[in-house]
């Protein structure tokens, strides 16, 4: 692209991430490179004669008079096959690559394309020349790992007529197809993170996202292209419950974003996701994973950029039809990325040091999820699931309230959970979902015609119990009246039988809706037959400890347990019916 | 080298330098006092204009009159093999008597972040023969772990006893320790000084010494030292290097000093808003790499202000670290050595290091079964406060005593003695048999058949 005027400067000061270069013809957000290594950089502020330039890389020894140069380009990622299974830092630059240049430790200066641009993939058109083709519209396929990947005419391309398009083994960066007009089409293009992949229309979300997560799927359902926040203080399990999101999501696609984050997590991922099945096509988890990792010790405007690089991302996916999930841990790290710029570009500061714009990104960054029609007419959707870390644990704090104004369903950790293992550690008390009037038809039809009615059950005994307990406390829970001793039994096997879920567990790691509403209802059916047994005159001792609730438990894990579960039922009723006639 | 007397200010640990030739950012500056002392201090920011010096040591002497020499290079530091065994200043000067470190290489200070796709990740179990953290909040290599503890709080006979006793079972590779010790009194070094020789681990160690009385803004740089020193080892040399950090709340007090005297902008309870990236710039250089034989296991210690657990120091430390081993003041009145309160104390890595192949098939299991026994009778205590044991369930009677039982026999022991994971397990166990045994949700059938003392004890019978 032609730049006018000069596209070259000097820099006149560095401080930290943050440097100020002078006679620079320079527009908000160019990419530019800086000093004699070139290290990356973008504009974020322009006063006068000076520009000033957040860089993505460690500016130590770099000093004043070196050299400034404009790309007139927004910061942007390349979109195309080879997306699947990469692993990338911030600014879409390939760790495995990083890795192959400049060995164990990432050192600075070092450019590489976010796609291999030597690689050849099969391009299969599935338009001809003649056709009519549009900003969106799908022009032919690649099968990259299991995912078919749909090859996307560029949202900015005028519509028009195909004149010419190849069949064949292509690099991402050769034109494959021709319109009338002379535009040449690669499988590859490229999009500014900064900027939202246009669609032709939002909708309703009104699917669930069925993530096996009992708590989650049960209790506090989340829609496809919904949003939801994870805050909770450190160690009450935040990046288990991103993690397990990520394993068992029915999303297509996933995006997984570790913002400021420590490396070892990374890792982990890096380590098992290949070696984990995705539960619906049995292949490697991998295979439908994009990685960002700007670990808490890499630069600090990488790591403002990574959420842009995540969505974008995202959005591509959700553009070819997919259902795509994306997960940002944290997004808190994000917001004190921002804060760090701010504070070195000397801006008065918004509460606690966050910017004053700190609620618009936020919310900006939200609404770019949601169920859509894309410009080709398909349908696909991008779900956001952000964790937040409370300094303190603290929800108060601007990043917590100001992402709990934007989300529709807030899960919220709990420390105190956490402290006795009851994992997930997701209070039931704090949490909601704004889903569940729009989910409710999706669960009657295919779960079960009773699914509401059971799960509103579960819930106000949930809440009976938090009353009770209150007095429990003071008096000891003999001194309840007998029914509720029954509530507070039956209340015990919702949270340790339903709601607590081994994450290490093979079986109990991902539980479908059948065997949730299984699990459930068997509870249900315990209850009704112990109020029953009650009334006639049964000792609440008794009705409370019979033997067959005891393998309950050990349903969870399982894998074919209906035969176990329907004797577990028999045995309740024998030993019910028994002492009803004793 | 040219040497200016342009400054115009001296504010706090910040020298102002005018009419300088462009200087790099974060560049090593010598400055020279008029009675030809010799201080040293990094470039914080720099412009045509003006450039601003952080100065390491105290700025007393430091006048206009003073001379500044610009280096020309980031801060290095010289690492060899011969370090083993030394004892440094904070600064990285000898401290000992002993002759300069002969430089094999000269390393940046300010460590490159390990590219996330280059690293192992940690599953090695380190036994350390405290039964609260080997069984309940398992180390492996390459982890960060702190003890967050309080002032007055037994936290360094607690590092000591981990440096003496940590191991990998059936392993004889070599290790090494590397200690930096920032703002602690000279009380405190001795204690450390005299238990290193006195067990023969000073041979294996690196020693950096920043007493409360050397200056603030050294404490800086020192862990910096230390962990440049530590990657050295791990990485060229193939040591297993365990680096203790004592006490990472006078880092961070230096780091508000600095930030004060800059007149940033400050974040909670005036800390700057950086910290946490400060932090992890020292915290996430821990770890395993690919291919390498060696590895960085990081325990740092901090006492929480206050033995506030939400105060900004632990809780920036506590998103960044990979857990963390909490100090409780409650069980050290009662008299309970080491007053480990496992309920707030986790370890993040522990499922990767533990179980099958690495412990035993029902560490985890055991594990979650304690956590939540001893939650409930610590629960029960409170009530017991109220409504008196006589008002109690059979049930919660058990629980109660179960707790009690847990303090009395888990987390106390001696200060030298060393339990085997085995040991712990079993110890755990035997603990958990004093429950009715359909109370043991957490553990599978199978599990209790196996290790359940009363199944063993039969088996034994028949045997």
């Amino acid at each position: 692209m032609e730049v006018k005027g000069n596209n070259k400067g000097t820099l006149k000061r560095i401080s930290g991430p943050v440097v100020t270069a002078v006679g620079l013809n320079a527009h908000m957000y160019d990419v530019v490179r800086v000093g004699n290594e070139q290290l990356m950089g973008e504009v974020i502020k322009i006063q006068r004669d000076n520009t000033i330039i957040q860089v993505y890389e460690d500016t130590s020894g770099i000093r004043p008079g070196e050299p400034v140069e404009n790309t007139g380009l927004s910061l942007a990622v390349e979109l195309g096959p080879g997306l699947l299974t990469s692993i990338y830092d911030g600014i879409q630059r390939p760790l495995e690559v990083l890795m192959e240049k400049m060995g164990d430790f990432i050192e600075r200066g070092v450019t590489a394309p976010g796609l291999s641009h030597e690689k050849k993939w099969d391009f299969v058109p599935t338009k001809q020349s003649g056709d009519r083709v549009g900003p969106g519209t799908i022009i032919g396929e690649v099968q990259e790992t299991n995912i078919m990947h749909r090859i996307l005419v560029p949202p900015n391309v005028n519509p028009g007529t195909i004149k010419e398009i190849k069949k064949g083994s292509f690099t991402v960066e050769e034109t494959v197809c021709v319109l009338e007009d002379g535009t040449e089409l690669q499988m590859m293009h490229k999009w500014p993170v900064r900027v939202p992949r246009p669609v032709t229309e939002k909708k309703n979300p009104d699917i669930p996202l069925i993530t096996g997560q009992r708590i989650l799927d049960g209790l506090f359902p989340i829609a496809k292209g919904g949003t939801a926040a994870i805050p909770g203080p450190f160690g009450s399990g935040k990046t288990v419950t991103q993690q397990a999101l990520a394993k068992w999501s029915d999303a297509e696609i996933v995006v997984y974003i570790g913002c400021g984050e420590r490396g070892n997590e990374m890792t982990e991922v890096l380590t098992e996701f290949p070696e984990l099945e995705d539960p619906k096509t049995g292949k490697p988890l991998m295979e439908r994973t994009v990685l960002i990792a700007n670990t808490s010790n890499m630069p600090v405007a990488a790591r403002e950029a990574s959420v842009y690089t995540g969505i974008t991302i995202a959005e591509y996916f959700r553009d070819m039809g997919y259902d795509v999930s994306l997960m940002a841990d944290s997004t808190s790290r994000w917001a004190e990325a921002m804060r760090e710029i701010s504070s070195r570009l000397e801006e008065m500061p918004g509460e606690e040091g966050y910017p004053a714009y700190l609620a618009a990104r936020l919310s900006e960054f939200y609404e770019r999820a949601g169920r859509v029609e894309a410009l080709n007419g398909k349908s696909g959707s991008v779900t956001v699931i952000g964790a937040v870390s409370p300094p303190g644990g603290d929800f108060s704090e601007p990043v917590t309230q100001n992402t709990l104004r934007i989300v529709k369903v807030f899960w919220a950790l709990d420390a105190k959970l956490s402290q006795r293992r009851h994992f997930p550690a997701i209070n039931w008390l704090d949490s909601y979902s704004l889903y569940l009037d729009t989910l409710h038809d999706w669960y009657d039809e295919n779960v079960s015609p009773d699914w509401n009615i059971v799960r509103s059950w579960a819930m106000e005994v949930l809440q009976k119990e938090a009353e009770l307990q209150e007095i429990v406390q003071l008096v000891g829970s003999d001194a309840l009246p007998d029914e509720e001793q029954v509530t507070i039994e039956v209340a015990r096997m919702l949270r340790e039988i339903f709601l607590q879920q081994n994450a290490f567990d093979p079986v109990d790691t991902f539980c479908d809706m059948q065997k949730q509403y299984d699990i459930l209802k068997t509870i249900r059916i315990f209850a009704d037959l112990a109020y029953g047994a009650q009334k006639v005159g049964v000792p609440t001792a008794q009705v409370i400890s019979i033997k067959a609730k005891n393998d309950l438990p050990q349903i969870k894990f399982t894998k074919d347990y209906k035969a176990d579960l329907e004797k577990i039922v028999a045995n309740m009723e024998a030993e019910f019916k028994a002492l009803r006639e004793a | 080298m040219k040497e200016y007397r342009t400054i115009t200010q001296v504010a706090g640990p910040l020298l102002f330098v005018e009419k300088t030739e462009p200087i790099g950012y974060g560049e090593l500056v010598n400055i020279v006092q008029s009675d030809g002392t010799m201080k040293r201090g990094q470039v914080l920011d720099t412009s045509d204009e003006v450039v601003v010096v952080q100065v390491f040591e105290d700025t007393r002497g430091i006048g206009r009159d003073s001379g500044i020499r610009f280096t020309g290079e980031t801060i290095k530091m010289p690492v060899g093999r011969d370090m083993l065994g030394r004892i440094l200043s904070g600064g990285g000067k000898p401290k000992d008597g002993g002759p300069d470190i002969v430089a094999e290489k000269r390393i940046d200070v300010i460590g490159a972040a390990i590219n996330p796709y280059a690293r192992s990740s940690p599953d090695q179990f380190i036994q350390t023969g405290i039964s609260t953290i080997d069984a309940t909040n398992t180390l492996v290599r390459g982890q960060k772990l702190p003890i967050f503890s309080g002032s007055g709080l037994p936290h360094n006979e607690i590092a000591l006893q981990i440096a003496r006793q940590a191991k990998v079972p059936g392993s004889d590779e070599e290790f090494a320790v590397v200690f930096a010790a920032m703002g602690i009194t000279k009380e405190e070094e001795n204690q450390f000084m005299a238990d290193f020789e006195r067990t023969g681990a000073l041979e294996h160690a690196v020693v950096f010494l920043n007493l409360a009385d050397d200056p603030a803004v050294e404490r800086i740089i020192t862990p910096r030292l230390a962990l440049t020193t530590a990657e050295y080892l791990a990485f060229e040399l193939g040591y297993h290097v365990l680096v203790i950090l004592t006490d990472m709340t006078n880092y961070c007090e230096a780091l508000r000093q600095i930030g004060a005297a800059r007149e940033e902008v400050p974040g909670r309870r005036g800390y700057p808003g950086y910290m946490y990236t400060d932090l992890a710039s020292i915290y996430e250089r821990a770890g395993i790499i690919k291919g390498k034989k060696g590895s960085v296991t990081q325990l740092s210690i901090l006492t929480m202000p206050g033995d506030d657990i939400t105060h900004p120091i632990p809780d920036l430390s506590g998103y960044i670290t990979e857990g963390q081993i909490v100090v409780n003041r409650e069980l050290h009145r009662k008299g309970i050595y080491p007053p480990i309160n496992v309920l707030p104390s986790l370890s993040r890595l522990m499922n990767l290091g533990i179980g099958e192949g690495y412990t035993r098939e029902d560490h985890k299991k055991v594990s979650d079964q304690l956590y939540a026994g001893y939650a409930e009778g610590n629960d029960l205590r409170g009530l017991v406060a109220i409504v008196g044991k006589d008002a109690l369930s059979e049930r919660d009677r058990l629980f109660l005593e179960f707790a009690d039982l847990f303090e009395n026999r888990f987390v106390r022991q001696g200060h030298d003695e060393d339990r085997s994971i085995q040991e712990s397990l079993d110890l755990g166990w035997e603990l958990l048999s004093t429950l009715p045994e359909e109370q043991l949700v957490r553990i599978d059938r199978d599990l209790i058949h196996k290790y359940h003392p009363k199944y063993r004890k039969a088996a034994k019978q028949e045997a």
